[in-house]
């Protein structure tokens, strides 16, 4: 068998017809859109349609569709421009404290220029409560941050419900939607967001691009500023390559997500199973109901993720982990340890994250191989001596 | 990040791990909040280490210095084997990448630890339990402080705000 590839999350393969587009777009045009000239006008077109494209993805106006470098991008220039946008208005902000780093390290940012900002914890599924986002209402309040899903232990938050807390004191709302868009259906009419986040390389597209849903009349200031392309809103010549590769996987994503969803979360459920019943004492993180259909976080008591994920690697299965040996901070994941998790069964994490090309019979090699690997590691840790059993 | 061949090689097929039920010195260092905990068991025939054998909570590179140091120390004197240096075991293994030369790199500390607890063991000093040990924690919401003008920066700052002073890569001890 060969590579057996379950991280989706840290990138996608490119679809072929998504890269099609992209050589098509290369082969054919090379133009500026912003030129009112023969050679510029298929380059505004290409814009134009990919634009439409990643709207209907979301149920928005093409016109409050903004392109950008990629989800980490969306979400500073989100709530940097909101912060700036809103100065007058106030200086305090709302967020949780599983968000993505973008949105932890763009409020750092902003506590450098004396914004004040409340960081909510969540219960043990990863959920905020609704209600503690009321109670940190401010009358200096200009905007609250909550990611839809988040994507280290799939937990879906219930931003509907956070949106009405945020009309109804007039502050704007951002949801970090990277982990979400073109794997489960994102309305952004139903969610009442004045802002989303989202990246091509969750869905099948490239690296390097993806958008800022902008809705009309949000005070936005442009994070890069320079000249009038995307509506003022975010300057310099357009990826316009990266861009027709985005609107392209958004087509798909949107047709092909009812199937999608389906197959994906059954082989969740299949390798879930499998693992509870082959692994004795590890942990399914996230929300038992209200989560992604492709991804999967469990902890694994008394080993460390890293080598855990060096020797499913060895066996050609490729996933993510979340111990802190792994990550360039060394820290183990705020995220599980805002879930309230241990330190050291934090260390033990892996993630999966499913995707188009996975099948059953990879999901039944990996529950084949994994026990074993799991029990070496095991043997070879001081902390499973020490526990009972 | 990229391990070494050798790195590799003890991670996968690790040398003298388990425990030795009658061991003659225990050492324990690291604990699961940095990522690694080791356990280094000793057998002592007159000045030599006849037998080692370790236990090892943590990542590749952790698998793998254990195991390397388990091979560097099995038949020294004591004396030889306090002078290993967790350099030398990194040197052994071929280089380890630089974020795991502070963090994973505690197999000459668990070897010295398990020394000492031998040598204590001789001189019938009392034993540390496990109540005694020093917990090496650190507290949540403790914060990060720039080393050069101490005040409190933000996490992962790429440079102090305060005093311009780069700062250096992070890390939980």
């Amino acid at each position: 068998m060969g590579l057996i590839y379950l991280d989706h999350q840290s990138a996608t393969p490119l679809h072929p017809r998504v890269k099609e587009a992209m050589i098509r777009h290369i082969e054919t045009i090379f133009g500026n859109p912003s030129s009112d000239h023969q050679v510029g006008h298929p380059a505004a077109q290409a814009l134009d349609k990919a634009r439409s494209q990643v709207a209907a993805l979301i149920n928005a106006d093409p016109k409050e569709v903004v392109f950008t470098s990629g989800g980490t991008e969306s979400v500073n220039h989100a709530i940097k421009g909101a912060a700036i946008g809103l100065r007058e208005k106030g200086r305090h902000i709302i967020t949780s404290n599983i968000e993505h780093k973008s949105v932890l390290n763009s409020l750092r940012t902003l506590r450098l220029l004396d914004y004040q900002v409340t960081s909510l914890d969540v219960d043990a599924q990863g959920l905020v409560d609704p209600g503690a986002v009321e109670k940190a209402v401010t009358p200096g309040t200009i905007l609250i941050s909550v990611m839809l899903a988040n994507n280290e232990i799939g937990t879906i938050e219930p931003i509907a419900e956070i949106v009405q807390i945020a009309k109804k004191h007039k502050i704007v709302f951002h949801t970090d939607a990277v982990a979400a868009v073109g794997n489960i259906p994102v309305d952004v009419q139903e969610l009442g967001v004045n802002l989303l986040s989202l990246a091509a390389n969750q869905f099948y597209g490239p690296p390097g691009v993806g958008a800022l849903y902008i809705r009309k009349g949000t005070p936005v200031w442009p994070l890069l500023d320079g000249g009038t392309q995307e509506n003022k809103r975010r300057a310099g010549s357009e990826n316009l390559i990266g861009i027709v590769g985005l609107g392209e996987a958004a087509a798909l994503a949107q047709a092909g997500m009812p199937e999608r969803q389906v197959r994906l979360r059954a082989l969740k459920d299949r390798l879930e199973q499998g693992l509870k019943a082959k692994i004795p004492e590890i942990h399914i993180n996230g929300h038992p109901t209200r989560n992604l259909p492709h991804l999967l976080s469990v902890s694994v008591e008394y080993v460390e993720g890293e080598s855990l994920m060096l020797m499913l690697d060895d066996e050609g299965i490729v996933v993510a982990t979340r111990s802190a040996c792994a990550s360039g901070s060394l820290r183990a994941s705020h995220v599980l340890i805002g879930t309230g998790m241990d330190f050291a069964t934090a260390q033990g994490t892996l993630v999966f994250t499913l995707g188009e090309e996975n099948t059953a019979g990879q999901i039944d090699r990996v529950l084949e191989v994994m026990p074993g690997i799991v029990q070496t590691l095991r043997e070879m840790s001081p902390l499973y001596k020490k526990s009972p059993g | 990040m990229v391990y070494s061949p050798i790195v590799l090689d003890h991670f996968k097929s690790p040398r003298n791990v388990g425990e030795i039920p009658d061991a003659d010195g225990l050492g324990e260092v690291g604990n699961p909040v940095c990522g690694d905990m080791m356990s280094v068991y000793i057998k002592v025939e007159g000045d030599r280490i006849a037998d080692i054998k370790f236990k090892t909570f943590g990542c590749g590179a952790a698998i793998a210095v254990s195991s390397m140091i388990t091979e560097l120390a099995k038949g020294k004197t004591l004396e030889e084997a306090m002078k290993i240096k967790n350099s030398d075991v990194a040197e052994a293994l071929g280089g380890l990448p630089p974020n795991k030369l502070h963090c994973s790199n505690l197999g000459a500390d668990a070897l010295h630890s398990a020394i000492k607890n031998y040598l204590d063991r001789k001189a019938g000093k009392k034993v540390p339990t496990e109540e005694d040990r020093e917990p090496h924690l650190k507290q949540k919401g403790e914060g990060c402080y720039c080393p050069y003008c101490e005040k409190k920066v933000e996490e992962e700052s790429p440079f102090c705000i305060f005093c311009g002073s780069e700062m250096p890569h992070e890390h939980d001890h």
